[in-house]
């Protein structure tokens, strides 16, 4: 049902400009690496040629891949995208195109905008973004996200405006409920249900919680979100405030970021220094007060009454509900969470109505939704598409597939609560109830491919590792559901499994499913359950062979020097700890004793001629 | 009244009331480990999980109020299969030593155990050597038995609003401890033992042991509340107390003094049981007559302003009235006032 | 293992009035008492039991109330760490990367497991569950600089940039 194929409303307004402009991308993947350095380049450089031009910091455009990332707009030329910058590139880049009118086709990676470069294709025809539909994630990689101005000159807040001058709370739920938006937090619960139980509650005190704990350890949807575009994520926290009937609001990061949460404290600044937050806002008589709360790592508090405790000042333990959170929530009150993704959704779903966010994605799961691409994968970053595409569509199309010439074996999506998809179902259309039906949940929008190189066992066992040291520890399947699986794996993996191990995980599994508490416990066996259902011959070889295909499960392989190629050298004689590789001289190949040998893998990663084998 | 349907019968329940409330009441048994009647439900142990009609997952009796017209079921096959497998998971990671342990037959586990028909240890072992503290004299807090059902920590902050002991850390290595985890001693426990009462297993358990044949309910003599309490009979000998809930001054609750501390002074060889007085510089046993004999007389000996009097706070309230009218009327004097002030 | 560390007589008096500066700017209500903690630790690198104490005063808690809240959030450090704290990413997209073999090489070069730090107190090592540079994996933070593309050799030569003394060797 894709009628539109790429919205991206802000370009013009920050391509008119009468000087040169630039603009560097500084989100914390920007930032690992070398933007910091980019940026100080671009300003000595500038100083040095004596150029006048303005220098904008941005969030993350998506391609991390292409990182450090930097666009120039000369006046009257389209704006160009140039990524892999290093100070020597920048500097040369500086010194081509602004002195000497060379665009540097090589360093770029498309234009965007008015008009075209020779040699430079559009960015938004390069295939990465070809397929995307970019609507949450408009303004990311565009304004500076520490410029309010900036925000409102490509139309921010004026959703808000126009739910406080035109719209009943009513009205704007029932906007919501058009737009089909569901949950991007995890479950996928329609939001404006959500919203109407908490708006039918009684009583005066309401809250609304902005969920930025973004737990799942493999993705940053809402971290670049955050510092990309915190006004959107604000201003959509604030409009649910009013449909909901809420006067306080929390938003609830995760201190592991701590770009984001600078921006969001600063933005929030910004608002209210302009009247989007606090008494009357835009002189209507509602008032709104936005609070941050860093979290203090703990995945549990992700959800939603332990996020709850954790802002009481307690520790993070879910409870039972009911009552919900709409019902009983922050101390007492009805309380309504959503995720950041949903609310940031919100502003233009109020600007362009709900029948237009609609015609995006599937019947049931409208509109788009933004993934963190990462893993095996040619093109990593941050993507957004209609929900309904396939996973092939966004491994191959948008991520160039999988690298150096492997096999994609598995995709995983939900993080801990999800599951991990072999490659033979890629053609399975990625929204709520499929990726359910299919053992995995859409989750909030990491997607970690997987090659041959990856063990099916090991990730099993990964995960249930971080479910187990993140388990909370109030409820017994859980906490002792975890430990028992984890033991069983990691006796699979270290090749002292047992018969009947496989029914027993699978069984333990299923009743931790049933009986666990919250939505943790409840969610931590799908990786082992998918896993086991699909890759159930890789346990099987653990097993009853102590093979590993991927050659990943420490104890299961060996290492051996290859002959041919080992030419002497010596290096990863001084490199293994134990001394289990000895020296017999030159151009004579070095001898590995394999029951000194701890697999530490020490000598692998030293030598560059390919030598070590692992088998 | 609401009614519901429980396993087929029909149940009549109050508004407000939980489930499991609701089914006992009615007489049917639903397994639970970290339920207690005193404290907030809490839906840590899982046990009490049941079927609801109209309800997706399976939830838990001691946290679901009923409503009007809800049907239950608690004895469904998926309902104890998830039963069994909490129990499976908590007998891997707790003792095997039942017939030595001292909560052997009045052990909760062992009860919910035997209801469910677990017969076998199914999971292997994960309980590793843990620590036992010791530093209590009144009671042993063994952490290789404990279940973390939390009844203890909730009994320290809902019951005596103390909040010595809490969960320290998360997940498996979570462990009823005190700040710093220093040994009980060491902290702010008022060693009531409010939380030994509770505790289901011999995780926490009084360092006395022995089973009274008998039961006889009395008032404490320690202090004026008035707190109600069953001393345990042994070959006529105290040897434990319990709190009773026929006083609304403690309602099953005691302190550090009326629970560990009556068996002893009672029985003690240097108790105080005739009047003693003073005989060529010797405390000689007297009885009560000489006794008041002597105090009468020497009372007589002064003015009434000399006179003072000091009432004991081991006495009732009536008690102590009686105390300060026999000092007004009687002796004549207003120089009153009670040991609790001192 | 430690489970509360104590100031040393020298700093104890200068600690007092830290401390009393930072409970100023909060009110006396349980819903700061994370806060609280977070600027404590962000000023003194980690939660002395002194502190615990007094913020359990100020916030009309239990001692072992504040114990139970500081010891289940890992962001809470209960003894001082070394002067180069080093973590390894061990998020999904890392550890689908390699950073499993990462994190067991620095474990070797320093000597250490996740959770220690150094006899000299030059380093500490930590693992973190995900610090959202997923599309750089394997990731390696020391103190506030983020590595990002990670090989175990490139790991030992960023190591060995933070070294005060950079003449004992740290093992290859
Ligand atoms: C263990 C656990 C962790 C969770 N972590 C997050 C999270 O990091 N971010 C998030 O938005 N939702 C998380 N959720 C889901 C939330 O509980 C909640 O459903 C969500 O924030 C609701 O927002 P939505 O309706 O906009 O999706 C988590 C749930 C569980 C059970
Ligand atoms: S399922 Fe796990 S995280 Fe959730 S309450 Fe139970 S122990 Fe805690
Ligand atoms: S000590 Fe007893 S009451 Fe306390 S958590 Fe352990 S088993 Fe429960
Ligand atoms: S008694 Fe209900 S969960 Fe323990």
């Amino acid at each position: 049902m894709k009628t539109e194929n790429n919205f991206n409303p802000p370009e013009q307004v920050l391509n008119a400009t009468d000087r040169p402009r630039i603009v560097v991308g500084t989100a914390t993947c920007g930032r690992a690496s070398g933007a910091m350095k980019v940026l100080k380049t671009i300003g000595d450089e500038l100083k040095r040629h004596d150029i006048d031009a303005d220098v904008t910091e941005v969030g993350c455009i998506g391609l991390c891949f292409a990182e450090p990332l930097v666009d120039i707009i000369k006046p009257g030329k389209p704006r160009i995208t140039y990524g892999e910058l290093t100070p020597q590139k920048i500097s040369s880049l500086i010194e081509d195109y602004l002195i000497n009118d060379n665009p540097r086709p090589d360093l770029a990676l498309g234009t965007i905008g008015e008009g075209s470069i020779e040699g430079i294709p559009r960015l938004f025809e390069i295939p990465v973004l070809r397929s995307q539909v970019r609507i949450t994630l408009r303004h990311c990689g565009h304004i500076d996200p520490e410029k309010i101005n900036d925000y409102i000159s490509v139309g921010g807040y004026k959703g808000l405006e126009k739910v406080l001058t035109e719209m009943t709370p009513q009205q704007v739920i029932d906007e919501v409920r058009t737009s089909g938006l569901r949950g991007r937090g995890g479950a996928g619960f329609p939001t404006a249900t959500k919203w109407q139980f908490c708006y039918n509650a009684p009583g005066n005190q309401k809250y609304i919680i902005c969920n930025a704990d973004e737990g799942d350890p493999g993705a940053f949807m809402d971290r670049s979100m955050i510092e990309g575009d915190p006004h959107a994520v604000i201003e959509g926290i604030a409009i649910a405030a009013y449909a909901i009937g809420a006067s306080e609001g929390y938003i609830y990061i995760r201190a592991e970021y701590p770009l984001a949460v600078k921006r969001v404290l600063f933005a929030i600044k910004e608002a209210e220094a302009k009247g989007f937050l606090d008494e009357n806002i835009l002189g209507s008589d509602f008032s709104f007060h936005l609070h941050v709360k860093e979290g203090a790592g703990a995945f549990v508090c992700g959800e939603e009454t332990a996020l709850m405790a954790s802002i009481e000042g307690k520790r993070g333990m879910p409870r039972p509900r009911p009552p919900f959170p709409a019902q009983s929530g922050l101390w007492g009150k009805p309380t309504n969470i959503n995720n950041v993704k949903t609310l940031a959704t919100v502003p233009i779903i109020i600007d362009r109505g709900g029948k237009w966010y609609s015609q995006f994605g599937t019947e049931k799961s409208r509109g788009t939704s933004i993934f963190a691409l990462t893993g095996k994968i040619t093109y990593m970053g941050l993507v957004e598409v209609p929900l309904g595409i396939t996973l092939h569509d966004i491994i191959h199309d948008i991520g160039g597939g999988v690298p150096n010439g492997k096999k994609l074996k598995a995709v995983q999506t939900g993080g801990p609560s999800g599951g991990c998809l072999p490659a033979n179902m890629a053609n399975l259309p990625v929204d709520y109830e499929e990726l359910a039906r299919a053992g995995s949940i859409m989750g909030s929008g990491g997607m970690v491919v997987m090659d041959e190189d990856t063990c099916m066992v090991d990730v099993a066992r990964f995960f249930i590792s971080f479910t187990r040291s993140e388990s909370c520890g109030k409820c017994v399947p859980c906490r002792l559901g975890t430990k028992q699986m984890l033991d069983i794996l990691e006796n699979i993996c270290s090749g002292k499994g047992k018969p009947g191990d496989l029914e027993l995980l699978e069984d333990l599994a299923q009743s931790i499913k049933v009986s666990s508490l919250c939505g943790l416990g409840q969610t931590a066996p799908n990786p082992v359950l998918t896993t086991l259902r699909y890759f159930r011959e890789e346990y099987e070889e653990h097993l009853k062979y102590h093979h590993c295909r991927a050659v990943v499960c420490k104890e299961l392989v060996t290492y051996s020097i290859i002959g041919e190629k080992c030419p002497g050298c010596g290096l990863c004689v001084r490199e293994c700890p134990v001394g289990a590789i000895t020296f017999i001289g030159k151009k004579k190949p070095v001898i590995l004793d394999e029951t000194k040998c701890t697999r530490c893998g020490a000598c692998y990663s030293i030598c560059r001629l390919g030598a070590v084998e692992i088998k | 009244m609401l009614k519901l349907i429980i396993n087929g019968r029909q149940v009549t329940a109050k508004n407000g009331m939980t489930v499991l409330q609701a089914a006992q009441e009615a007489g049917i048994y639903i397994p639970t480990l970290c339920a207690d009647p005193d404290l907030e439900p809490h839906g840590g142990c899982r046990l009490c999980i049941v079927e609801v009609e109209g309800m997706r997952d399976m939830p838990t009796a001691c946290t679901t109020t009923v409503s009007d017209g809800m049907v239950v079921n608690t004895e469904t096959e998926a309902v104890n299969k998830a039963r069994r497998t909490v129990i499976d998971l908590l007998i891997s990671d707790h003792p095997m030593d039942c017939l030595t342990c001292v909560k052997n037959q009045r052990c909760e586990l062992q009860e919910v155990a035997a209801y469910l028909g677990i017969t076998e240890r199914h999971l292997p072992m994960t309980i590793t050597e843990r620590p036992v503290d010791d530093s209590n004299p009144f009671f042993t807090l063994d952490h290789n038995y404990c279940i973390l059902c939390q009844r203890c920590t909730r009994t320290c902050d809902e019951v005596t609003v103390v909040n010595a002991v809490e969960i320290i850390n998360r997940g498996y290595d979570s462990k009823v401890s005190t700040f710093g985890d220093k040994p009980l001693m060491e902290s702010i426990c008022k060693s009531c033992g409010e939380c030994v009462v509770r505790c289901p297993v011999a995780a926490l358990v009084p360092k006395n042991n022995i089973i009274p044949t008998s039961e006889v309910e009395t008032t404490c003599p320690y202090c004026g509340v008035g707190c109600m309490m069953h001393l345990g009979i042994r070959d006529d000998k105290i040897i434990s107390v319990k709190g009773s809930r026929n006083s609304q001054a403690n309602n099953g609750r005691l302190c550090v003094k009326g629970r560990y501390g009556i068996a002893d002074f009672v029985h003690h060889p240097q108790r105080l049981t005739e009047p003693l007085i003073r005989k060529n510089n010797v405390l000689q046993e007297a009885n009560w007559d000489e006794a008041l004999d002597i105090v009468t007389e020497k009372l007589s000996g002064y003015s009434c302003d000399q006179i003072a009097v000091i009432a004991s706070a081991k006495c009732t309230n009536e008690e102590n009235y009686i105390v300060q009218k026999f000092a007004r009327t009687v002796l004549g004097t207003n120089n009153i006032d009670h040991c609790a002030r001192l | 293992m430690l489970t509360v560390a104590h100031l040393e007589g020298s700093v104890q008096s200068n600690f007092k009035k830290q401390l009393d500066s930072i409970l100023l700017n909060f009110k006396q209500d349980r819903g700061n008492l994370i806060p609280i903690l977070q600027q404590v630790q962000h000023e003194l690198g980690y939660l002395p039991g002194e502190a615990m104490q007094a913020i359990a005063d100020f916030l009309h808690l239990s001692s072992s109330t504040v114990y139970s809240v500081s010891t289940f959030y890992t962001q809470f450090k209960l003894v001082p760490s070394g002067r180069n704290v080093v973590r390894v990413c061990r998020g999904t997209a890392c550890h689908v990367r390699g950073s499993a073999s990462l994190l067991r090489d620095i474990e070797r070069r320093l000597g250490i497991k996740p959770g220690e730090t150094t006899a000299d107190r030059e380093h500490s090592l930590e693992t973190v569950a995900c610090i959202g540079a997923c599309a750089l994996a394997p990731v390696m933070i020391i103190n506030d600089d983020v590595y990002g593309r990670m090989t175990t050799t490139d790991a030992g030569k960023a190591l060995g940039n933070y070294r005060a003394n950079k003449e004992t060797e740290m093992k290859p």
